[in-house]
């Protein structure tokens, strides 16, 4: 949570977008500060409503148990996968170094 | 009496083919004719693959002379660009995916390819389907065929032009809160959202997963009922996607509704519509009745918490869909980055439109620390509110009636400033992909100007013979008078 | 002062099955990078994932095994997470439903034993392989979406060694479980660690440290000797400790701060809509229960009990399942089970761990070893012809009892035949012989010897020493 939106209980749109890996020009991030400001307070209507007791909703119907058996199953040619990278070499996809 | 080949319905097509007034490859010919006179100005679609579609036709054609022709054998269909085709792009009306070839079929695809349906093209969309106007389509604007300087809906806004235009007998559309029934009820044409679980969404690139469903745009109730007989049915692809047998929907169209019980909402009347809307619908509803269905009112409580929830909950499924986008294994990569992190954001700040941008932000928003509960945990109780406002609904009733929309098309560029504006549009249809339930717009009217206006019917999960049937005898005893 | 080290382990284990967890891309190590992929363990627009229900099935084992509740219910979710190697940036995980809650595991030889107590277990998928190249990075996406088990313990154990020790336990139970191949090098076991110490008193643990991706014992064991002592040594500066992911250097022998992340982590975790629930009737969850493998600590308390052999052997036979097997297989075919368990902890294991060999993979059947022990036991050869012929049906296989017979190894049990040669041995050697005769008792195994040697070593010390016995009675 960042300490803006502690305070306030509303929406940081630099904050939530660095989560988000996005990057905003400051005039993105103003515009959608205000954009988002007005959308967050609609969607908390729902507060006024009372749920004690009601179970959450998450698949849109209910069913259980769909289980794949252990088999192996061709994979992609190797060719086909790398010519949508946008960087590869030696079979590997290619990407900036990781720095940890 | 000539025929115009690109304005038949799918049934009379496949009758025609299969007396051999004319084949396949003929309708191919005649369709790209009309996209050449007339997408330059609708820009129905994204990609026209008409060399494809030619060879897909003539090997439909040699299938039917030898007698094997498939349940859609010969029928160009356009797809939208947010479904997997192999060997083709799939660009999501994204920059973010450029450059990318689908390696594999979308099940729907596949399902469409096994009956001897022709590709004829990718249609526009909003991008990632998110949207109620294609405006927000990196690619390409999007017209409405009824009114040129008028939105065509969304987000499968290029596939309602498409069929509505006369540029494909049919199309596929996908429906996360509307973007099957409120482009179809736009443009003029059938829209079918099928329960959810119904057809395999394996290939649709996913906006938000518990409400997604890939679904048929047609001219007539009838040809979104062949089309569905066809994606319909479980898939190991997919674990969402149920078992339930699919029945023979067209066989069981019927052209009365005797002994059927339809449901009028007391809710779907809301600030700020159209009166021409509700008028339309009334006239519908009373014409049901005259075909013997018994009207009776019905209550839907939580309505009005739907939009807040399905924005909730679907940008929250949005924001991790949407993460895998980082220019590693596909799509568009930003240059100069110096680590993956910096890569990851100038690579979706570059990619994503503003619209994508909004919804992750307030998806991630919704999900983040200190908020889970109030936004997303509460939304998701709230979803199993408006699930048994409908269970208590449908334990009466074989099928509602509603407004698609409430309004019909607006101009192009009316709402684009105000999201929250654009998002309100949707309160008639986003209630059914909560609640999973299935879903059908079939044109009931139309405003002054020539506006098409949408009849919703919605059904019980899993009944799409119910509002099928009630689609098609309305269509019948409505006749062709606002059809183009 | 003194201290307390708390130390809590999330084991990740890679499961023994033929397909990824998501996909039907094969699990193998060692493929050429990028072969064992899909549009489901690429994260592709469109794809979804389908649940391996084997490593469903490997996982509620293992939580059985170590006495686990499995409740029923337990459900999948996106745990949210941007790096290279994570193909969705997202993991399917599991968040508060897992497969197995709490369970424990004994460690401690024979005498103290302790008990590690279990948190969970649950289910999730690998992610890829990352290389590091001098301006960038390769990722190698073929180990993306391995089923992986990550076994979540309480902070129990309170020395770097404990630690190790439950390791060696939790393997051991990994491969009675039959779960996961176990393998080290490959990375089947990957560790991080969690490290907190406090003074000796102190009710609240204390800031914890974290090491992530430890793939050997060894290294988790010396993570830890330097970090407790590290912690240790801060605190009694004065100083404080960071919560704070490090890393280990096995080469330099130092643990140091990661680069700090610019945020702290927040994993978003929510529902996975693509997958549905498991739910497990109770019915399957005992059928389950019936069909496990005996622990290992109750197997060596029964070969104890039913192979009359000693509790150190038992322990010996057991530490490796396989060896335990093959133990037992030989041992109901032989005369006397005592005798397999001495082949088996002298020469079976010293030929094993000369030859880093398996033993499943070792020429030599049981049956070969139990048919050895029954020569030996009816003296139809000596012990040093049988530890021959061991040897070379350790490298080539056979049949004991034909290479006996082919080669005319069979002990010489004549008493007459070999009366004779004592005789004979007696009269080269009459000085020793009176030595012996005299008290000297050391003398007789010279005569043995010659005797063995006269006879080829065919003949029967035992019956030898008899023989010489009743010469010196017999004058
Ligand atoms: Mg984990
Ligand atoms: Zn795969």
């Amino acid at each position: 949570m960042s300490e803006k939106q502690a305070q306030t209980g509303g929406i940081d749109v630099r904050y939530v977008a660095n989560l988000a890996r996005l990057a905003l020009t400051e005039e993105e991030i103003a515009t959608f500060q205000g954009q988002l400001s007005q959308i967050v307070e609609y969607v908390q209507a729902i507060d006024r409503l009372d749920v004690t007791g009601i179970e959450p909703t998450s698949h849109a119907l209910p069913r259980y148990n769909v289980f794949r058996a252990d088999e192996v199953r061709p994979s992609l040619d190797r060719d086909t996968v790398l010519r949508n990278a946008p960087s590869s070499r030696d079979g590997q996809f290619i990407v900036p170094k990781i720095v940890e | 009496m000539k025929l115009n080949l690109s304005t038949l319905t799918v049934s009379d097509a496949l009758a025609h083919m299969a007396s051999g007034d004319f084949k396949s490859i003929d309708l191919v010919e005649a369709l790209g004719a009309a996209i050449a006179v007339r997408d330059g100005e609708l820009g129905a679609y994204v990609s026209v693959d008409l060399a494809g579609a030619r060879a897909e036709a003539e090997a439909a054609d040699r299938a039917r002379a030898a007698g094997k022709a498939g349940r859609l054998c010969g029928i160009p269909i356009a797809i939208k660009d947010v479904l997997n085709v192999r060997g083709q792009p799939c660009t999501c009306a994204s920059k973010i995916l450029d450059g990318y070839v689908a390696p594999y079929d979308a099940t729907a695809i596949a399902r469409l390819r096994a009956e001897g349906a022709v590709f004829l093209g990718r249609t526009n969309m909003d991008e990632f389907a998110m949207g109620g106007s294609t405006e927000n389509s990196a690619i390409k604007r999007t017209r409405n065929p009824r009114a040129l300087d008028r939105v065509p809906g969304g987000s499968s806004g290029g596939s309602a032009a498409a069929v509505a235009g006369g540029l494909a007998l049919a199309a596929l559309g996908t429906d996360t809160g509307g973007s099957i029934r409120q482009p179809a009820a736009f443009c003029g044409c059938v829209g079918l959202k099928p329960s959810y679980g119904r057809v395999s969404r394996y290939g649709l690139t996913a906006f938000a997963s518990s409400l997604d469903q890939i679904g048929p745009m047609t001219r007539t109730v009838r040809d979104a009922a062949l089309l569905q007989e066809v994606l319909s049915g479980a898939d190991p692809m997919d674990a969402t996607c149920v078992e339930t047998p699919v029945p023979p929907y067209a066989a069981q169209l019927t052209e009365d509704l005797r002994g059927m019980t339809l449901g009028v909402p007391a809710e779907y009347v809301v600030e700020g519509m159209d009166p021409a809307v509700a008028q339309a619908v009334q006239h519908a509803v009373e014409r049901c009745r005259d075909l013997g269905a018994r009207i009776v009112e019905v209550k839907l409580p939580h309505t009005m918490f739907a939009i807040a929830t399905y924005y909730i909950i679907g940008t929250a499924e949005a924001s991790a869909n949407l993460a895998r986008f980082d220019g590693v294994r596909y799509g568009l990569r930003a240059t100069g980055a110096t680590d993956p992190l910096d890569m990851y954001k100038r690579t979706r700040a570059a990619g994503f439109g503003p619209e994508v941008k909004r919804r992750i932000i307030l998806g991630t928003y919704v999900l983040s620390s200190g908020y889970h509960d109030a936004y997303y945990l509460k939304a998701q109780k709230v979803r199993t509110l408006i699930r048994r406002d409908f269970e208590q609904a449908f334990a009466s009733c074989d099928a509602l009636l509603t407004p698609c929309t409430p309004t019909p098309a607006f101009r192009m560029g009316e709402k684009t400033q105000d999201p929250l504006q654009m998002y309100l549009g949707d309160i008639f249809t986003v209630t059914a992909n909560l609640a999973g339930i299935c879903g059908l717009s079939v044109p009931c009217g139309v405003a002054p100007g020539g506006l098409p206006i949408g009849l919703q019917i919605l059904g019980p999960a899993m009944k799409e013979e119910n509002i099928l049937r009630v689609g098609h005898a309305y269509e019948v005893a409505r006749g062709d008078q606002w059809l183009g | 002062m003194n201290y307390r080290i708390d130390i809590g382990l999330e084991v990740h284990v890679q499961l023994k099955t033929r397909s990824k967890m998501f996909c039907g891309c094969e699990v193998r190590v060692g493929a050429e990078p990028n072969t064992l992929v899909c549009p489901v363990c690429l994260g592709y627009p469109g794809a979804m994932p389908s649940m391996n229900g084997e490593a469903v099935r490997l996982t509620v084992r293992t939580g059985l095994m170590i006495g686990s509740t499995i409740d029923g219910f337990s459900k999948f979710d996106r745990k949210s997470y941007f790096y290279p190697d994570m193909p969705k940036n997202y993991q399917i995980s599991q968040y508060d439903r897992p497969l197995c809650d709490g369970g424990a595991v004994l460690i401690g030889d024979g005498g103290v034993a302790k008990t590690v107590r279990i948190r969970r277990i649950h289910l999730e998928e690998d992610v890829a392989k990352n290389t590091h190249f001098a301006a960038a990075s390769g990722v190698d996406f073929n180990r993306a979406g391995t089923p992986l088990m990550e076994i979540v313990t309480q902070p129990d154990m309170h020395s770097p060694e404990e630690a190790f020790a439950f390791l060696l336990a939790l393997k051991q139970i990994l491969q009675y479980a039959d779960v996961s191949h176990c393998n080290l090098e490959e990375g089947n076991i990957r560790c991080d660690v969690n490290c907190s110490v406090r003074p000796e008193g102190q009710e609240a643990l204390g800031t914890k440290t974290e090491h992530k991706n430890l793939n050997t014992f060894k290294g988790v064991l010396n993570a830890l000797k330097v970090e407790s002592e590290r912690q240790i040594a801060v605190l009694n500066r004065g100083g404080k400790i960071l919560q704070e992911t490090r890393r280990w250097d096995a080469d330099t022998g130092e643990t140091a701060a990661m680069r700090s992340k610019e945020d702290a982590h927040d994993y978003r975790y929510f529902p996975e809509p693509d997958l549905m629930p498991v739910v497990l009737a109770p019915a399957e969850i005992e059928a389950w229960r019936a069909a496990l493998p005996e622990m290992p600590a109750v197997r060596r308390a029964r070969l104890v009990r039913d192979y009359g052999i000693p509790d150190y052997d038992a322990g010996v036979l057991v530490a490796d399942k396989a060896v335990g097997d093959y133990f037992e297989a030989a041992a109901k075919l032989a005369p006397n089970a005592k005798l397999v368990s001495n082949w088996m902890m002298t020469e079976m294991l010293r030929l094993l761990g000369e030859t880093e060999r398996d033993i499943r993979t070792v020429p030599i059947t049981p049956a070969a070893l139990a048919a050895l022990v029954c020569l030996t036991e009816s003296r139809t050869i000596n012990s040093n012809t049988a530890k021959d012929i061991f040897a070379e049906l350790f490298e080539q296989g056979g049949d004991p009892e034909a290479i006996v017979r082919q080669r005319g190894l069979g002990q010489v049990s004549d008493a007459s035949a070999i009366g004779m040669i004592v005789d004979e041995a007696i009269a080269e050697n009459i000085k020793v012989f009176d030595d012996y005769r005299n008290g000297k008792v050391a003398a007789a195994k010279f005569i043995i010897g010659q005797v063995m040697k006269k006879s080829k070593g065919k003949a029967d010390p035992q019956l030898v020493m008899k023989l010489l016995d009743a010469r010196v009675a017999g004058g």
